[in-house]
């Protein structure tokens, strides 16, 4: 079912601080996974595979390197389940 | 006329993994030491990878050379003759040449001899890969005694500059007699392969092309991280459930779980996707052996038992996996 970009977002915050305990105040739009949030790649891999399952989409390894940034992520979640 | 009846070999109906042997490499090379090219950090290395060092091989010592202890620690260990066995396999990528076999040498050099000798190429499941053949074997009646090794050099194939798997790998050995068992002691094994993902980690360029470009390196090793990370959690965290499963337990009856020693963070992550509970010992080797491939998984084994000597005959879940992508994984009663 498709979700609104505030509710992937609340979803993508809860993941985020579950794999590396970034607040979920701090996981919002304009911040970088790597630059803002020092989020490494490992950590990245966890939170798009419990993404995967939480929002029911597919992030294919070759998208996972472009999502940089959380508008990115909650972007590709939102159209992914339309 | 009456055509004479063939006969067939019969095994023993059960098998087990009668002891352990390790040999590492002489050297442990700290972070420190390997993070200038890299232009990295001993935190930025065990933050991801969990590892602290790793032992590496002096120039001297080969890849055979660390089987060979290996192989007589566990030789001495089983209280069997070296005569006794009648296949030795290595599991190995770092053989010096594409033929003849570590095996065939090792063999000689323990006294295995005439032995049936091979090696077996599957990265970082061989290992296991090995448990499977050699069970089989065994209860197949074609050898009474397997001699199974992993044993690996893999810092002749790592790069000083490559930050995607280099600065994890280590050398070292390990080494487990197989043979006939009174009840179950190596359970069905789960093993396949994924070639789709082929390119996902291994040698940077084939050796030829490396040979006829004057100006180019020497193959060396690398990966696509990301990509082996997400396959090795969470599809090889199905596949050691279908071990326990086949073996008709579960992670709660185990006495330790040994997975491939590919990074701290993925044999953390796996543990959790499995549900091991706190009571089961986690074979943690990596932080200061490195990624030693086909040996990881043996040489982990005789880590645990030596820290924990009250494991012995508790079951453990082994699984490697790694380049081709291929895995393999079994419940095995601990020597």
């Amino acid at each position: 079912m498709a979700q609104s970009k505030d509710e992937v977002l609340a979803g993508l915050a809860a993941l985020v601080n579950d794999e590396t305990g970034v607040p979920v105040e701090s996981v919002v739009f304009g911040k970088s996974f790597a630059d803002d949030l020092d989020i490494d790649s490992i950590s990245m891999m966890t939170i798009v595979v419990n993404a995967e399952e939480q929002f029911d989409v597919k992030i294919p390894d070759d998208k996972v390197s472009e999502l940089k940034t959380v508008d990115d992520a909650v972007n590709y979640i939102v159209s992914a389940q339309s | 006329m009456t055509q004479p009846t063939l006969h067939q070999a019969v095994g023993s109906p059960f098998t087990r993994i009668v002891s352990v042997g390790a040999a590492r490499g002489d050297v442990n090379v700290p972070n420190d030491d390997i993070v200038g090219p890299i232009e990295s950090s001993d935190e930025w290395i065990r933050q991801r990878t969990g590892v602290i060092s790793r032992t590496r091989a002096s120039a001297s010592v080969s890849a055979a050379d660390l089987a060979t202890s290996a192989a007589n620690e566990a030789i001495a260990n089983a209280k069997i003759s070296a005569s006794d066995i009648g296949a030795v396999i290595i599991a190995t990528i770092s053989n010096n040449v594409l033929t003849p076999s570590m095996a065939a040498l090792v063999a000689d050099r323990i006294g295995a001899t005439p032995a049936a000798a091979y090696d077996v190429s599957a990265a970082c499941a061989g290992f296991c890969y090995g448990i499977a053949q050699a069970d089989a074997l065994v209860r197949a009646g074609a050898a009474k005694y397997v001699l199974v090794i992993g044993a690996e050099k893999l810092s002749d194939y790592a790069k000083p500059t490559d930050r995607t798997i280099s600065f994890l790998l280590g050398d070292g050995a390990g080494a487990v007699i197989v043979g006939p068992a009174d009840s179950v002691g190596i359970s069905p094994t789960i093993w396949g392969s994924d070639g789709g993902k082929w390119d996902a980690v291994g040698m940077d360029r084939p050796t030829r092309e490396a040979f006829d470009d004057r100006d180019g390196e020497f193959p060396t090793l690398r990966q696509d991280g990301q990509t082996v990370f997400r396959w090795a959690v969470w599809e090889m965290a199905k596949v050691a459930q279908e071990a326990l499963d086949a073996a008709g337990i579960t992670a709660a009856d185990l006495a330790a779980f040994i997975p491939h020693q590919a990074n701290m963070r993925i044999i953390n992550e796996f543990a959790k996707q499995l549900n091991v509970p706190d009571s089961v010992v986690i074979a943690r080797d990596i932080e200061t052996t490195g990624n030693t491939s086909a040996a990881s998984v043996p040489l982990a084994m005789h880590r645990v038992l030596a820290e924990n000597p009250e494991l012995s005959g508790g079951y453990a879940l082994i699984i490697g996996f790694g380049a081709g992508l291929v895995y393999a994984a079994q419940i095995v009663r601990l020597p």
